[in-house]
C-alpha cells in the first residue's frame, strides 16, 4: 500500500504534466540541444509551419509546443513562470495584465510599430476579426446576414429554423470569448439585444472556435457568433458547408500577441523566437504561405483592440462578476 | 618696464574669472530651477491624470441591494495609456477589506511616491462614502501608475535645459570676455601714453580717462609734478653747486700757476702741476655739469630757431683752433654749403663743442680731426678723428652719465660731454652714434 502511495506521489508531476494539455508536440531541432518551451492558445496546425522555419535557421533548438485554453493559460503561466520560455496568445487582455504585472521580458529594438507592441515586451503579430460564421444549408434561399441587426432579424424571422442551433464562446471559461464579448459591449448595444435573442432561441456554449465550426459544418449548429475567424476562414477553404461572415457594422479585430516570460529558462533563445515571429508576419514574401493572418497594415489600431492598459479594466473581479452576471441572464435563459 | 614690479593677480583675469563664474552658477541654477519646475508640472500631470480616474472609478461604485457594485469606465484606465506604455496599478476597497485589484499595493492617502514591483510608482487614492438603505460604507480607491513617460519627458526636459544653460553660459562667457576687454582698454591707453613719454617728460595725463581711474591718474599726475618739482630742486642745486665751486677753482688755479712760476724745486712744481690738472678737471666738470643742468632744463622748453649749422660749425672750428693749435691738430671743417635748420642755437652749439672737445682731447698730436656736415639724406654732422677710437666693447654705454672709456684715465673729462650731445639729439628727435673707423680713429655721427 505504501509503495503504491510512493509510485503515485513519484509519478504525479510527470502526469500533471503530460495529461490535460489540448495539444502537446515537441520539434526536434537537427542538432537540438535546448529546448524551448512555448505556451500558447494557438493551434498546432496554424504554428506548425512558423516552428519549422524557426528551427530551419537554429537546427540547436527543439521547441516543445503545448496547447491550452486562453483562461488557462493565465492560470498555468502565473504559477509557474519559470516553467515556459514563450507565451502566445489571442486574449489580449490577459496578455497584457500579466504584461502588466510584470511577467513579460523587455526586448529591445524591435523594429514594431507602436499600436502593435506594448512596453517593448508584448507584441502583436496578427490581426483576426471575430466572424459569424454560419452554415449554409441553414440560409438555402436566404440572404446571408451582413450586419449583427440582420442577424437579430434572421434569428426572428425563423426561430424554429435556430431553436437550439446557435453557438458562441462561453465567456465564463474562455478569456477570448470574455474579450470579444467584452468589446463588442462596449462598441454597442446591439450586442446584448443578438443575446437576449440568442438566449430566448437557446445557445450552445463552447470553449473553442474549433468545436464551434465543427458542429457548424456537420450542422449541429446553424450560427456561430464571434468565432475567431482565422479559423473559420481556414477551413472555408476546405469545408464549403459553411460561410464566414465579418460583420460589416462595427469589427472587432483581436491580435494575436506573444511575449518572453521574464523568468524563461532561455531568454535569448525565446527572443529570437519572437522576433521570428514578428518578421515573418511583416515579412510580404512569407506572410502569404502562412496559415495565421498578418497584421493588417491599414488598421493602425483603429479596427483592432487597442494593445493599452485599458484591457485590464473588464479583468477587474468586480466588473468581470457585473458582466458576467448580465451576459448569464440574457443567454443563459430558463 | 615690469621688472621689479610685485605682481598679485591680474585684473582681466579676475574680472573674467568673476563674470564667468557668476554665469557658470546662474546657469546651474537656471538648469535646476527649472528642472525642478518642470518635475513639478509633470507630476502634476500625472497626478491629475491619476486623479481623474480615480474619480471616474469611485463615481461608479453604488449600492445595489445591500452589495457595493462597481462598473467603472473602460476610460478610467484609458485615460491612463502613455507614450512610453507605463504600467498601472489599482486597488479598490470597502473600508478595510479589499474589493478587487492588487491587494499588495501600498496604502497611501492623498498622492504619493512607492516603490512597487521594482519600479517607483505614483499612487493616487481618495475615497467616497455610500449610503444604502441601512448600509454606510466607504469605498477607497489607489490609482498607481510607473513613471517611465515622466521621467522620459523629464529627461528630455533636462537635456533641453542643460542645451539652454550651455548656450547661456557660452553667450556669458563672450559678453564677458567683450566687457573684460573694454573696461581694460583705458588702462592699457593710459600705459601706452605713459610708456611712450620721453625720458624728462612729466607733464600731466592731460587725455580723458574713467571716472573708476580718476583717483590713480590724479595721483599719477600730482606724483610727476612732484617728481619735476624734486629733480628741477637737484638740478637746480647741481648747477648752484657747480657755479660756486668754479669760482673759487678758479681763484686756486690762479694762485698755483703763480706759485707754480716761482717754485724751482722739480718735485713741488710736479706736485703744483698735478694740483693744476687736478683743478683743470674739476673746473671743467663742473662746466658741465652746469651744461648738462641747463640743456635738461632747455631740452623741455627748446627754443628753436632757424640756423646754419655749417655757420654754426664754422664759429666753433675757430673758438678751438688755438686749443687746437697747441697740440697740432688741424680741425677740418666739410661742408657743401649752408645747412639750415630748425633748431635751439645754444644747445646744439653746446652738443657739438663737446664732441670737438672729446675729440681734441683723445686725437694724438699732428693728426687731423674732420668735421663734416652732410644735409641728404639726413642732416647730420660727422666728427672723425685719428686717435685710438672707443674701446669696442663699451661703445654702447659711453653716452651714460659719467661714464668714461677704459683708455680715458689719463685725459681730462668728466664723461658728461657724449650725455650732453646725446640728450641735445634726442631733444631734436636726433641720434648719435658712435663707431670706429676702419683706417682707426673715432667717429661720432650727430644726426637731427
Amino acid at each position: 500500500m505504501r509503495y503504491l502511495f510512493s509510485v503515485i506521489l513519484c509519478l504525479w508531476p510527470l502526469w500533471t504534466m503530460a495529461q490535460d494539455w489540448e495539444d502537446r508536440q515537441v520539434f526536434q531541432g537537427t542538432d537540438a540541444s535546448r529546448t524551448l518551451r512555448i505556451l500558447s492558445s494557438t493551434d498546432t496546425s496554424f504554428f506548425e509551419p512558423i516552428i519549422a522555419s524557426f528551427l530551419a535557421k537554429t537546427p540547436e533548438l527543439s521547441v516543445e509546443y503545448l496547447v491550452i485554453g486562453t483562461a488557462e493559460i493565465d492560470q498555468r503561466f502565473r504559477q509557474a513562470p519559470d516553467r515556459y520560455d514563450v507565451v502566445i496568445s489571442s486574449a489580449m487582455d490577459l496578455q497584457l495584465k500579466l504584461a502588466n504585472d510584470g511577467f513579460a521580458r523587455r526586448l529591445g529594438g524591435v523594429a514594431h510599430p507602436d499600436w502593435a507592441q506594448w512596453r517593448e515586451s508584448l507584441f502583436a503579430f496578427t490581426s483576426e476579426p471575430a466572424a459569424i460564421v454560419v452554415n449554409r444549408a441553414a440560409f438555402e434561399g436566404q440572404a446571408l446576414p451582413r450586419t449583427r441587426q440582420e442577424l437579430i432579424q434572421a434569428l426572428r424571422a425563423r426561430p424554429d429554423v435556430f431553436r437550439g442551433r446557435l453557438g458562441t464562446y462561453d465567456v465564463r471559461d474562455s478569456g477570448l470569448g470574455y474579450l470579444f464579448a467584452t468589446q463588442d459591449a462596449r462598441a454597442s448595444e446591439t450586442y446584448w439585444r443578438l443575446m437576449e435573442v440568442m438566449g430566448s432561441l437557446g445557445t450552445r456554449l463552447y470553449c473553442c472556435s474549433g468545436d464551434m465550426i465543427d458542429d457548424l459544418s456537420d450542422g449541429t449548429i446553424a450560427v456561430a457568433y464571434n468565432v475567431l475567424g482565422s479559423y473559420a476562414s481556414a477551413r472555408q477553404q476546405t469545408d464549403g458547408r459553411i460561410a464566414v461572415i465579418l460583420p460589416s457594422d462595427f469589427p472587432t479585430t483581436m491580435m494575436r500577441t506573444g511575449f518572453v516570460s521574464s523568468q524563461a529558462q532561455h531568454p535569448q533563445d525565446a527572443a529570437r523566437f519572437v522576433r521570428h515571429l514578428i518578421s515573418l508576419q511583416s515579412d510580404p514574401v512569407s506572410k502569404d504561405s502562412l496559415p495565421l493572418p498578418p497584421l493588417s497594415t491599414d488598421s493602425a489600431g483603429q479596427s483592432a483592440i487597442a494593445l493599452e492598459p485599458a484591457l485590464l479594466t473588464y479583468l477587474d473581479g468586480l466588473k468581470r462578476q457585473t458582466f458576467i452576471k448580465e451576459w448569464v441572464s440574457a443567454i443563459v435563459q430558463p | 618696464m615690469t621688472e621689479g614690479v610685485q605682481v598679485s593677480g591680474s585684473l582681466r583675469t579676475r574680472l573674467a574669472i568673476t563674470l564667468t563664474g557668476g554665469a557658470a552658477v546662474l546657469a546651474v541654477l537656471l538648469f535646476i530651477v527649472v528642472r525642478n519646475y518642470a518635475a513639478q508640472i509633470a507630476q502634476q500631470g500625472q497626478d491629475s491624470i491619476l486623479s481623474a480616474s480615480v474619480t471616474s472609478i469611485l463615481d461608479a461604485a453604488v449600492i445595489r441591494d445591500g452589495v457595493v457594485e462597481i462598473d467603472f469606465p473602460y476610460a478610467s484606465f484609458s485615460m491612463l495609456s502613455t507614450p512610453m506604455d507605463d504600467r498601472i496599478f489599482y486597488a479598490i476597497y470597502q473600508d478595510d477589506t479589499l474589493l478587487s485589484g492588487y491587494g499588495d499595493l501600498p496604502r497611501t492617502s492623498g498622492t504619493a511616491t512607492r516603490a512597487y514591483q521594482g519600479s517607483p510608482v505614483r499612487l493616487v487614492t481618495a475615497s467616497r462614502v455610500l449610503i444604502g438603505a441601512n448600509v454606510r460604507t466607504r469605498i477607497s480607491v489607489t490609482v498607481a501608475q510607473t513613471q517611465d513617460a515622466l521621467s522620459g519627458t523629464l529627461s528630455r526636459i533636462s537635456r533641453n535645459v542643460a542645451l539652454f544653460g550651455a548656450g547661456f553660459f557660452a553667450l556669458a562667457t563672450l559678453l564677458s570676455i567683450w566687457a573684460t576687454a573694454t573696461t581694460i582698454e583705458p588702462l592699457k591707453r593710459l600705459t601706452t601714453s605713459v610708456t611712450r613719454r620721453g625720458p624728462q617728460d612729466l607733464s600731466p595725463v592731460a587725455k580723458p580717462v574713467p571716472l573708476e581711474m580718476v583717483p590713480l591718474v590724479a595721483s599719477l599726475n600730482s606724483l610727476m609734478a612732484r617728481l619735476g618739482q624734486s629733480l628741477k630742486q637737484s638740478e637746480d642745486f647741481i648747477a648752484e653747486a657747480a657755479h660756486r665751486v668754479r669760482t673759487p677753482l678758479a681763484t686756486v688755479r690762479s694762485y698755483a700757476e703763480a706759485t707754480l712760476q716761482r717754485v724751482d724745486r722739480e718735485e713741488n712744481r710736479q706736485a703744483l702741476r698735478s694740483m693744476i690738472r687736478a683743478i683743470d678737471e674739476s673746473s671743467r666738470a663742473a662746466g658741465q655739469l652746469l651744461d648738462h643742468a641747463m640743456i635738461t632744463f632747455r631740452a623741455d622748453h627748446l627754443e628753436r630757431d632757424d640756423l646754419d649749422l655749417v655757420d654754426l660749425l664754422r664759429e666753433l672750428v675757430l673758438r678751438l683752433t688755438p686749443v687746437a693749435e697747441m697740440k697740432d691738430i688741424d680741425l677740418h671743417l666739410q661742408a657743401d654749403g649752408p645747412v639750415i635748420i630748425n633748431g635751439d642755437p645754444i644747445l646744439l652749439q653746446n652738443a657739438l663743442r663737446n664732441l670737438i672737445d672729446n675729440a681734441l682731447k683723445y686725437a694724438p698730436g699732428e693728426s687731423v680731426i674732420t668735421i663734416r656736415v652732410d644735409a641728404q639724406p639726413r642732416v647730420q654732422v660727422e666728427i672723425r678723428d685719428q686717435g685710438p677710437g672707443f674701446p669696442p666693447d663699451e661703445i654702447d654705454g659711453l653716452t651714460g652719465r659719467f661714464s668714461r672709456g677704459r683708455n680715458a684715465a689719463g685725459t681730462i673729462g668728466s664723461g658728461l660731454g657724449l650725455t650732453i650731445a646725446q640728450d641735445v639729439a634726442a631733444a631734436h628727435g636726433g641720434t648719435l652714434a658712435l663707431s670706429n673707423l676702419p683706417e682707426g680713429g673715432a667717429c661720432v655721427t650727430f644726426s637731427l
